[in-house]
């Protein structure tokens, strides 16, 4: 059978799971429709968390990030983790016991205002609006490399599956879903990491094989990938990083980015107690890390395996002949992934790294240039050619990426429409809408937002790979410290809120703009972005901490300058820290 | 109701307490073992690299799931023994 058909096999059999359980788990009320009617476990719950955080970029891009960066890309291995903790301490528990619908639900109610509501509504649909753009434009490039159709097709398709499991199902049938997906990403990324690792350490487990013993060499393998990538001339895999700062700004906004995507935030309003959302935080961490513990292996394994193909006999001994390259190099290079040019004209493919500290070396060495342009993102999806593995793994680690696209996009898509049907039309514009009505907006925004999600995928706006910086951006400096003052102070007013939330926004905005271009056109930035021109180093991916920290200190000064919020209010706060009863106000 | 008051007054103390505390290990095992505090670890070695590198890898991803699932234990427990349980 040829690795097209077994390619089409595999998606075309998770298509009709998925496809099968939307019809099982068919939305019949808004609660339904919203929060899966409000009875989901909370194991369950976690593993459909994990594949609904769990975006093309974990599951494709990641890796090799960290492959590239070595120690100071571990950043996003640890930021996109830690904001779980966050949540499980922070957030979830009294949001679930809060008992509403959406995020922008807390914000309006707590800070008694159409306008903080309003503000909230706006700052979530920035956000999953420019992160649902990633994952269509992620499925795209799986449909093409794997089945064969133009990119355009597959975001068409893509777009018509999520239509069917996430506007009949609503919550109900996109938490399912998303269990399946789960369980179809995790084995596809699990076993080519398994079979890679026995071959390099003989250890089947991954994350133990990373740093145990290079079978060929006899050596730890990191030590082995330290000498490797130093002998061609970049830095050791394992080096310090000297911007310190920047790196834990950057860790620290991309956990408190986590802890504030509505998105994720939802998923705690389906399990059926505050205790639930507690047990169910730690779940999805334990998901998430089946995914985030393998990562680290595949990278450092897959960079070794790289290297050790380009260079058979070792990187001081002469580079492999263009001509008896392997056969996954052939397949990615029609993708344009991968490039070689023979600048040197010896036939061979140099790989190493351009820098003037090697360049006496290079020309020692009679090289002319770094030959070979690897595309971080073919890692993992070339996995499986790498390590030599049978065509079914190939197909499954296709349904796998395509199935952690599928399962962010429904996600965000729900966050979106809820945001619409439910915050803008229900609460703000017609509060008279019946319960059918409501539905009915919820279904008609729901496939707007996936019209329009399909749309941005088929013209992305030239700046897909900022966009999940802004939406975490954004996420840390306004809705994160929103719903965290809203729970854990009485005296942050309306007011203050708003305040905190517009300045947080703003100066992120300004920050991130001022380096990638006003609305990231580019040639429209007013400084280079370079480490030089960074205010104290921190570069604008890093910002959302510093933005966090301002929506803090401006929310208290003009709340300590306005009225406190009205008792009721007050009663409120009272009410979401108590798993039970209306809380301390309530005398029982 | 005043006694109620208190209760729930310290039932929310208490749960502060156990944030900051689970708080604490969750920076100090990522900000701090894995980013700042490296270069003092570095004697310890871990296949082939430093304790840091393994924590900024691995090791504070354990200690997170670690760090929610005491707090989750902790806390509903707290809930029954305050009366505050669903």
């Amino acid at each position: 059978m040829s690795q097209f058909a077994i390619n089409l096999i595999f998606v075309g059999a998770s298509f009709a799971l998925y496809i099968g359980i939307a019809i099982w788990a068919r939305a019949g009320s808004t609660k339904e429709f919203y929060v899966a009617g409000g009875g989901v476990n909370p194991v369950t719950n976690g593993m459909a968390t994990a594949a609904d955080w769990m975006s093309a970029a974990s599951f494709i891009s990641m890796a090799g990030l960290i492959a590239a960066g070595g120690y100071a890309n571990s950043t996003f291995l640890m930021g996109w983790t830690g904001g779980y903790v966050l949540l499980a301490m922070l957030l979830a528990p009294y949001l679930r016991k809060f008992g509403k619908f959406t995020v922008p639900d807390f914000i309006g109610d707590r800070f008694y205002s159409k306008g903080a509501r309003l503000t909230a509504v706006v700052c979530l649909i920035i956000m999953s609006v420019t992160y649902v753009i990633g994952q269509m434009t992620g499925a795209g490039v799986a449909f093409s490399r794997f089945l064969e159709v133009s990119s355009a097709t597959g975001i068409w398709i893509a777009a018509g599956v999520v239509f069917v499991y996430a506007v009949f199902g609503g919550m109900k049938g996109i938490t399912y879903t998303q269990v399946a997906q789960y369980v179809v990403l995790i084995i596809a990324y699990t076993i080519p990491a398994v079979f890679i690792s026995l071959q390099l350490t003989n250890n089947p487990i991954p994350m133990f094989g990373m740093f145990s013993t290079h079978v060929e060499s006899g050596q730890p393998l990191l030590v082995k990938l330290d000498e490797i990538v130093r002998e061609l001339g970049f830095q050791d895999y394992t080096a310090d990083v000297s911007n310190k700062l920047n790196m834990v700004l950057f860790t620290l906004s991309l956990m408190i980015g986590t802890a504030g995507l509505p998105h994720v935030i939802i998923r705690f309003f389906t399990v059926p107690k505050v205790a639930d959302a507690r047990w169910s935080a730690g779940w999805t961490l334990v998901f998430i890390a089946l995914l985030y513990l393998t990562a680290p292996a595949v990278a450092s394994m897959a960079r070794l395996n790289l290297l050790t193909t380009i260079y058979p006999a070792g990187p001081t001994a002469d580079a492999i002949n263009y001509a008896e390259r392997p056969d996954w190099i052939k397949n990615w290079e029609q993708t344009g992934l991968i490039r070689w040019e023979d600048k040197n004209n010896d036939g061979r493919i140099q790989l190493y790294n351009e820098t003037p500290a090697f360049a006496a070396k290079a020309e020692e060495r009679g090289w002319a240039g770094n030959e070979l342009t690897v595309n971080n993102d073919i890692l993992v999806l070339a996995n499986p050619e790498i390590a030599n593995l049978p065509g079914w793994v190939v197909g499954l680690i296709a349904a796998g990426g395509i199935a952690a696209a599928l399962s962010t996009a429904a996600g965000l898509l729900l966050a979106i429409s809820s945001a619409i049907s439910h915050d803008l039309i229900k609460n703000i514009i017609n509060p008279q809408i019946s319960e059918k009505g409501e539905m009915l907006a919820a279904r008609i925004s729901m496939a707007g937002a996936i019209l329009l999600a399909t749309y941005l995928g088929l013209n992305p706006p030239g700046f897909a790979a900022q966009v999940v910086a802004l939406a975490f951006g954004i996420a840390a400096a306004t809705l994160f410290p929103a719903l965290m003052m809203g729970i854990f102070s009485k005296r942050v007013s309306g007011q203050g809120a708003i305040a905190g939330m517009l300045a947080g926004l703003v100066v992120t905005l300004l920050y991130i703009f001022t380096y990638l271009g006003w609305f990231f056109i580019p040639g429209t930035n007013m400084l280079p972005n370079t480490v030089d021109n960074w205010i104290l180093g921190i570069s604008p991916l890093s910002f959302g901490a510093v933005g966090a920290m301002i929506n803090f200190v401006v929310a208290f000064a003009v709340s300590s300058v306005t009225a406190a919020p009205p008792k009721e209010i007050q009663e409120l706060v009272e009410s979401v820290r108590y798993p039970k009863g209306a809380g301390a106000a309530v005398d029982h | 109701m005043a006694d109620h008051n208190m209760n729930a007054a310290a039932y929310w103390s208490a749960n502060l307490r156990y944030i900051s505390i689970s708080l604490f290990v969750w920076a100090l095992v990522s900000y701090g073992f894995a980013i700042l505090l490296r270069p003092m670890l570095a004697g310890i070695s871990v296949g082939g690299t430093d304790l840091g590198f393994w924590f900024a890898q691995q090791g504070s991803i354990i200690t997170f799931i670690a760090i929610i699932f005491i707090y989750a234990w902790k806390m509903n427990k707290l809930d029954k023994e305050y009366g505050v349980e669903e």
